[in-house]
């Protein structure tokens, strides 16, 4: 197993101070080696890509394709293809929602996604929804966080033409039942879209094995930039559907009044693309299959169970989702009687620890557990045991600072 | 003013023993201010009369910063003329943006004054204008606050 202290000289930030950051669901820090292969890209083959008839041109291109080659790989793609670059998970799902659901729901039909989704993979499909006069329906889980089988044999049905499902739920840290899901959602010959902005850095993925037919995730949260992240859409599909922004490079032949489009994946990459950040994400990749999943796993689930231990002997906190830390995929939500998550936040900030506070872009999540707001700290691989004991050490002194006593 | 310090000496008191919280029987104005990003939410009452506030109670939940922010303000706009009380909100929300730093300004804040470090915040800046813009709202525009 690699030496994980090794990999945390690599980032930069995390060694620039005494800031425990606890905040990596929300985005990851990024090691040197992604920000020079950025720099790497800019310094040598700097020009725009897909189009020049030049080395430099042909360069730029080789660096991107080959980059869309590496997050085939790493999510099981059959083809590079199948791979659509984006900014992020937010603009995947929404091509999906355009492209895809405003073309393929029609009145009556349903759409079904779980009360646990991140607004991202909730408000596209509203979206949709409401346009074609079709119903969204939710599914709920558990007060551990499981969607039961019962539950979602009940809500899928021979109405439903999309389940949107995320693979974990950036609040409760749960890993959905996803591959059960999509058999029987195939069943009822409906797609499967998967959310895996918050699996993607953590698990193994394979998009094959899952049985998604679409399959989404953000750079900046497994060690990319911002502004980069990948959809995955099964050949088939992605062919048949229009382009979600139309303009430059994503065409074959343009006239007057019409335009056929180039073939897939660049009929849904309009514009100059993002070749410098594709390279950091493939980078990123490289980094994480360095590491290794094992060892990623295994810290995490260090970090979690002392976390979690930790904050059962503090009797004015409550853990929010499964028992088992092993079901958290590094990420604890929180809330501690008396004091507001915000000023929870503020407090620990004070002590140089972050951790986010609020409603996790997850409102009907929150009301379904009936907290108006809740704390996080999620790790990664990077993070250590004394930052752990840092944390829970401040942390039960936030009470004290909050005018309840010693 | 060191952060943990100003939630010790100022916040706690108002936020765990708050002076002007509470529902309140026949108001003239009522109005609801939500940060919806955090969900501080307060209901703010007032009693006017001819042209002066004269009673101000306020209900709801939220952050510390949120919930001291408003009882103070409670504090300081009762006995005042409406036309003060917006100037007041003038005053507390130029400080809390960092841009009324003058003694002799910030003097009629008075004990709100200790809310003055909130503009090193950023995070916190809408907790603790959220009282103080419903306040200047529902005098600005009393048809929005009709109970």
């Amino acid at each position: 197993m690699s030496n994980l202290g090794d990999f945390r000289k690599d980032f930069d930030q995390l060694n620039s101070g005494d800031y425990v950051y606890f905040d990596n669901a929300a985005t990851s820090q990024r090691p040197r080696q992604v920000l020079e292969a950025v720099s790497n890209f800019y310094k040598t083959a700097n020009a725009n890509p897909l189009r020049g008839l030049y080395d430099w041109s042909m360069a730029a291109t080789d660096a991107y394709e080959n980059s869309r080659a590496v997050v085939a790989d790493f999510i099981g793609a059959s083809r590079a293809e199948e791979i659509i670059f984006t900014r992020n998970t937010t603009e995947s799902l929404n091509l999906v929602a355009y492209s895809y659901g405003l073309e393929n729901v029609h009145e009556g039909d349903e759409i079904v996604i779980s009360v646990m989704e991140h607004h991202s993979n909730m408000l596209p499909w509203q979206m949709v929804a409401k346009k074609n006069n079709a119903k969204l329906v939710f599914m709920e889980p558990l007060e551990d966080g499981t969607i039961t089988e019962q539950e979602y044999k009940s809500k899928i049905t021979d109405k439903t033409k999309i389940v949107a499902i995320g693979h974990v739920s950036n609040v409760m840290g749960v890993t959905n039942p996803v591959k059960e899901i999509a058999e029987y959602a195939h069943s009822k010959g409906a797609i499967v879209v998967v959310d895996g902005a918050q699996s993607a850095p953590h698990m193994k993925v394979d998009v094959k094995d899952l049985g998604a037919d679409f399959f989404a995730l953000s750079g900046h949260k497994m060690l990319a930039p911002m502004g980069i992240g990948a959809l995955y859409g099964r050949y088939e599909l992605l062919e048949q559907m229009q382009p979600f922004l139309r303009g430059g490079e994503m065409i074959e032949y343009v006239t007057r009044e019409d335009a056929t489009y180039a073939e897939i994946p660049h009929k849904f990459e309009a514009g100059t693309v993002n070749a410098g950040d594709a390279v950091g994400l493939a980078e990123a990749i490289k980094y994480i299959q360095n590491v290794g999943f094992d060892a990623i796993e295994a810290q995490e689930q260090k970090l979690t169970t002392m976390l979690m231990e930790g904050l059962a002997k503090l009797p004015y906190i409550k853990v929010y989702g499964s028992k088992d830390p092993k079901k958290h995929c590094g990420i604890v939500t929180f809330t501690m009687d008396g004091v507001h998550p915000h000023d929870m936040a503020s407090i620990l900030n004070d002590d140089h620890i972050c951790v986010r506070a609020g409603h996790h872009c997850a409102q009907p999540l929150m009301q379904f557990i009936g907290a108006g707001s809740t704390a996080r700290a999620s790790v990664y691989f990077y993070n250590t045991e004394s930052e752990v004991e840092r944390f829970l050490d401040k942390l039960s002194k936030v009470r004290e600072v909050m005018g309840y006593g010693a | 003013m060191e952060l943990k310090q100003l939630y010790r000496e100022i916040v706690n008191e108002h936020n765990l023993h708050p002076v002007h919280k509470g529902k309140m029987e026949n108001p003239d104005l009522v109005l609801r201010g939500v940060n919806p990003s955090c969900g501080d939410d307060i209901t703010l009452q007032l009693k006017i009369k001819d042209g002066v506030i004269v009673e101000g109670l306020y209900d709801g939940s939220g952050c510390a910063i949120s919930q001291a922010s408003v009882d103070m303000m409670v504090d300081q706009i009762v006995g005042k003329s409406k036309e003060d009380a917006i100037k007041l909100a003038g005053t507390f929300m130029g400080m809390i943006k960092g841009e009324v730093t003058d003694e002799e300004s910030l003097e009629a804040l008075d004990e709100a004054v200790a809310l003055q470090d909130v503009a090193h915040m950023p995070a916190r800046v809408k907790c603790a204008v959220l009282g103080w813009h419903t306040m200047q709202e529902m005098l600005e525009h009393p048809e929005k606050a009709q109970g």
